[in-house]
Formats: structure tokens, sequence, C-alpha cells
């Protein structure tokens, strides 16, 4: 009986969450339960719905996996949407607080919802689904596992749906892009090893000799993420029916514990597994191999061996001590000259192929995305110097500098991705509209723009205000001030991350109507210079 | 092994394992010849769709 372990498994679950729902001793713990128990009981009416006893069909096993592929695909411009969305309400709830509606979508509770909305669904599921295209494409091999990608993708979605209803319920760990509590941890591990098994077993069973430079970003991302999830959600229920738990670590050890976490969320995440994407998706699209192979090799290892010690500037001027702050800034210091060496491979990757910056909007993207990888990890290493970092901490200009990071960098080069894979996948000709891409490109860019532009100067006179002091030494602005001051970038800042929701609007549409076989009809974008012709 | 034992093995020749790995990295990536081989394998994700 096809999905006969499945249905069985789940439907055991889905008792066990309807259980806790009873037993739970604390009521938000207890309507999480019911969401899990509801959202297991569609997965059990759904695969009922598609069973069957005819034998399976036996599959070709040298063929590619894509069905997993496919849904991420769809997945990673749904969550995207969705965390962006959630991103302009709660930056418009800054510039008007009366859109905070109690209890369930104030900022306290919305702010984490769209931070993991936007790094772990929409980035997560990126990294995910494109890990997956581009392993079998570059070990010419199918997944391993047989349904094992189908169990990461949906694993992971439940991840999502019970980490975002956690934090609209008010359940929270309070650890920074860390937030679910211990059981939705417990799941995540689940799936990760699984991530890995399924990585890992597809690459050993490859038929190509060399391991191919993304795939080695790819799988320094899931380890990493493995070993950073597992000692900083290292912790101990109340009760094993209770959403509450204390952390392993107390004081400025669990502060760096949260930090070398968060920096490394970001290193491993937020930068190596895209990376990898990088590696793979812009030879793609520019049809060349990467500028120098060697150079990645050395891009590989100088990351791995250099962000995993950045942590510590996060926790600047505090309780831990001095020499490890001065670690973090100095190796942060270093992580330019790896950053740079890489968005350099990426940018001269297009060497001699130029002209496509103005034929192929696919390009255009991805080239944008290298950039503001160049500036933002030379921004970063900038801010984690004590002197700067003394103006810079708690202001806006952190805010504005995540998001240069994640929606030039990581953004963009996701977009480019899901761009080149969907008509691949689909076996469409091409997509929907180029045109379309173009004002997404706009859009975005734009929006990027308006949004670290503002938070650079609320930010620095934000920094400038808290530490302006007067002749007998009282500071000059209260606390309250300094909001006030700041209002009317909140408001712009809106408008920008506005401009980029809008842009990943039109991807939607475009994607969507790419995938449904449909053709805009518009005027084609200008074609390439064709070369020269010598004279006969 | 106590924090102070770790510390200083840390610092010592925890280190030196590293910069010696990582200097032996970036020795393998430039060795004589190896120029051809990046070559093809750069070509990796182009042969295939």
């Amino acid at each position: 009986m096809k999905f006969g372990t499945e249905i069985v498994t789940l439907g055991l679950f889905a008792f066990l969450a309807l259980v806790a729902a009873g037993f739970g001793v604390d009521e938000p713990f207890r309507q999480h339960m019911w969401v899990l128990f509801f959202v297991l009981l569609g997965f059990v009416v759904v695969l009922l719905r598609n069973t069957s006893f005819v034998p399976a069909a036996s599959v070709d096993p040298s063929a590619y996996m894509d069905g997993p592929i496919r849904y991420g695909a769809i997945a990673t411009m749904f969550w995207g949407v969705v965390g962006m969305l959630v991103g302009v309400v709660i930056a418009l709830q800054l510039a008007y607080p009366d859109l905070n509606i109690e209890p369930w979508f104030n900022f306290g509770r919305l702010r984490s919802l769209h931070t993991s909305g936007v790094v772990f669904a929409f980035g997560g599921n990126a990294l995910i689904c494109t890990s997956m295209y581009v392993v079998q494409r570059t070990s010419r091999a199918r997944l391993f596992g047989g349904n094992l990608a189908w169990f990461v993708f949906w694993g992971y979605q439940l991840f999502i749906v019970m980490a975002a209803t956690g934090y609209l319920l008010g359940i929270t760990e309070s650890r920074e892009y860390a937030e679910p509590e211990w059981y939705v941890d417990i799941w995540l591990t689940i799936v990760w090893v699984a991530y890995l098994v399924l990585f890992l077993g597809t690459i050993l069973k490859r038929k190509e000799p060399h391991i191919y430079v993304a795939n080695w970003f790819y799988l320094s991302f899931i380890v990493t993420i493995a070993m950073l999830h597992l000692i900083n959600n290292l912790s101990m229920p109340a009760s094993l029916l209770g959403s509450k738990s204390y952390s392993a670590f107390s004081g400025v050890q669990d502060a760096l514990t949260q930090w070398w976490y968060g920096h490394n969320a970001v290193g491993f995440f937020l930068t190596a597994g895209f990376l990898g994407m990088m590696y793979y998706f812009v030879p793609k699209q520019a049809n060349r191999p990467v500028y120098s192979y060697r150079l990645s090799i050395i891009h590989f290892w100088a990351i791995i061996f250099l962000y995993i010690w950045a942590g510590p500037h996060h926790l600047h001027y505090t309780a831990l001590p001095d020499w490890a702050q001065t670690l973090g800034m100095v190796f942060s210091i270093m992580l330019w000259m790896p950053s740079w060496g890489g968005m350099i491979n990426g940018l001269m990757t297009l060497s001699g192929a130029w002209d496509k910056l103005r034929t192929d909007p696919i390009i255009r993207m991805m080239v944008m995305a290298i950039a503001f990888y160049g500036m933002s990890t030379f921004e970063g290493p900038m801010m984690s110097i004590k002197a700067v970092n003394s103006l810079s901490h708690y202001t806006d200009w952190t805010i504005g500098h995540v998001h240069s990071g994640a929606l030039g960098w990581v953004g963009m080069i996701s977009f480019g991705a899901i761009y080149y894979m969907v008509p691949k996948l689909w076996n469409r000709e091409q997509l929907y509209s180029l045109r379309l891409v173009t004002w997404h490109f706009w859009l975005a860019t734009l929006g990027i723009v308006v949004y670290a532009a503002v938070m650079w100067v609320s930010g620095i006179m934000q920094g400038l205000m808290w530490r302006e002091y007067d002749k007998q030494g009282f500071l000059v602005y209260s606390f309250a001030e300094t909001v006030a001051a700041m209002h009317p970038y909140y408001v712009m800042r809106a408008v920008g991350g506005a401009m980029y929701l809008a842009g990943a609007v039109i991807m939607t549409w475009n994607i969507t109507m790419t995938i449904l076989g449909y053709q805009r009809e518009e005027e084609p974008m200008p074609a390439s210079i064709p070369a020269l012709q010598p004279a006969q | 092994m106590d924090y102070h034992w770790m510390r200083e093995f840390a610092d010592s020749w925890a280190l030196l394992a590293m910069a010696l790995f990582f200097v032996g990295t970036v020795a393998f990536a430039f060795r004589p010849g190896s120029g051809k081989q990046a070559d093809e394998a750069a070509r990796i994700p182009l042969k295939d769709d």
C-alpha cells in the first residue's frame, strides 16, 4: 500500500499531539499541540486521499529526483512573500505603534516570525531545494534514500509551521534566530540529520570523481548548522508536557553561546550555503566556468577557519572577557580577505561576457547579489571594530547592515537561482516574462538602497544622540526623544521594504505563470552583440 | 581537563594544527599540476543539465 507506513506513523503522532493538547501543563503548549494535531491530521487526510493499492512503478535509478525540488521552489516563493510581508508590517508597527494588535500580532511576537520567516522559511527552503538540485547535477547521481528527500521537505515545512505558530502564541526561548522551544528544536534536529544523510549519501554515490566546490559549501552549511543548533539549544525542559525550558548555560557563557550560534548562522546559513548557490548558478546562467577554481577552494577553507571565531563581536563592551572581544574583532577583520576573494571570483566569472548584464536580467540579479555580498562583508568587519561598534551597536545601523546582506545578497542570489531553475524543472522553454524580471530587479535594488541608506542615517543619528552630553556631563537627549527623531526614517524604511516585497510579488506572478506554461507577449530583451565577422 | 588546560591547549597545539591545516590546503590547491585539474573541475556544472 502506497504511503502505508507514513499514514500509520502520522496518525499515531497526531494522536500523541491530541493527548498532549489535553494534558499540557501550560495554556500556550496546549494550544500549540492543537495546531500540531490539526496539521498532522491534514497530512494524514491528504495521504489517505492519495494512497493506492497498485504496486508502485519502479523508478529509473539514473533519473534525477526533481519532485521535492519543485515543491521546494514553490515553498521558497510562498514563505518569501509571507516573511517579507510580516517584515513590512513590523516596520509599520515601529512607525505607527497603534498597529500592534494584542496579543498575537504585537511587535515582540511578529519580529521573530519575520526573522525566522525570511531566514529559515524562505532562505532555508531556497537552500534545501537548490542543494538537492545542484548535488544531483554535479554528482550526476539521483538523490540518495528513496523518499528521504520528501521527508526532509515536509519535515522542514512542519518545523516552520510549528516555529511560526509558536511565536504567535508567545512560546519562545528568546535566543536570537533560535526562538523555537525544545520540542520544536528536537524535531528540527531529526529533519536536519535526515538532510545530512540525504546530501552525503548522494555525494557518496556520485558518478563524477571530483566533488564540485558548490557541494563543499552546501555540506559545510549542513554540518555546521547541525553543530550550532545542537549546542545552542542545550536546555532542560521544565516539563515534558510544557513549553518552557531552561538553557544549559548561564550569564556571559550563555550570551557567548548564543552569539557563537547567531553569527555562525549568518556565516554558514546565510553565507556558505548561498555561496554554494553562487558557485553553481552563476556559471550556469553565464554559461562559463567559475573564474578561478583554485581561488574557490581557498575561499572555502578560509571562510571555514575564520568565520567560526567572529561571534564575540556581537558582545563588545559587555561582561565578555576583553581578549574574547578582541579575538572576535580580529577574526571579523580577517574575513575581509576570503569574502572579497569570493566576490571577485563570482564577478570575474562574467569576464568576457559582461554584455550579458544588458541582455540577461537574471545575470543582472546575480551580479547585484554578489555586489551586495561584497558590500555587506565590507561593512560587517568595519562595524566589528570596537571604536565603530561603540557608535553602531544597538542602533538601526545594525538593522541596515543585516538587510543589505539579507535582501541584497541572500534574497537576490535566491531569486536568480529560482528564475534559473523553474523553467528547467517544469520543462518550459523560458520564463513567462523576462521584462517582469527586470521590474523585479529594479524594485528590489531600489528598495534595498532606500532601506539601507535610511537606516544608516537613522542609526548614526541614534548613536550620536545617545552619546551626546553637555558641559556638565548630563545626557542631552532622553531615550524617547531619539525614538521620536527616528519616526520619518521608520516610515521611509517601510517604503523601501514594501518596494522589495512588491518585487517578490511580481516574481511570484512570473513564476506561477511559468509553471502554468504561459508565455507573455512582450518585446524581447536586447540581443547580445553578434561576434564580428571577418570580411570575406 | 579543566578550563585552563583547555584554554592552553586551544591557543597552542590546536592553533598550530589548524594553522598548518589551512596552509596545507592552500599548498594543496596550488601544487604543481593542479591547474589543469582545477579547470576540469570548474567545467563540471557545464557538462550536464
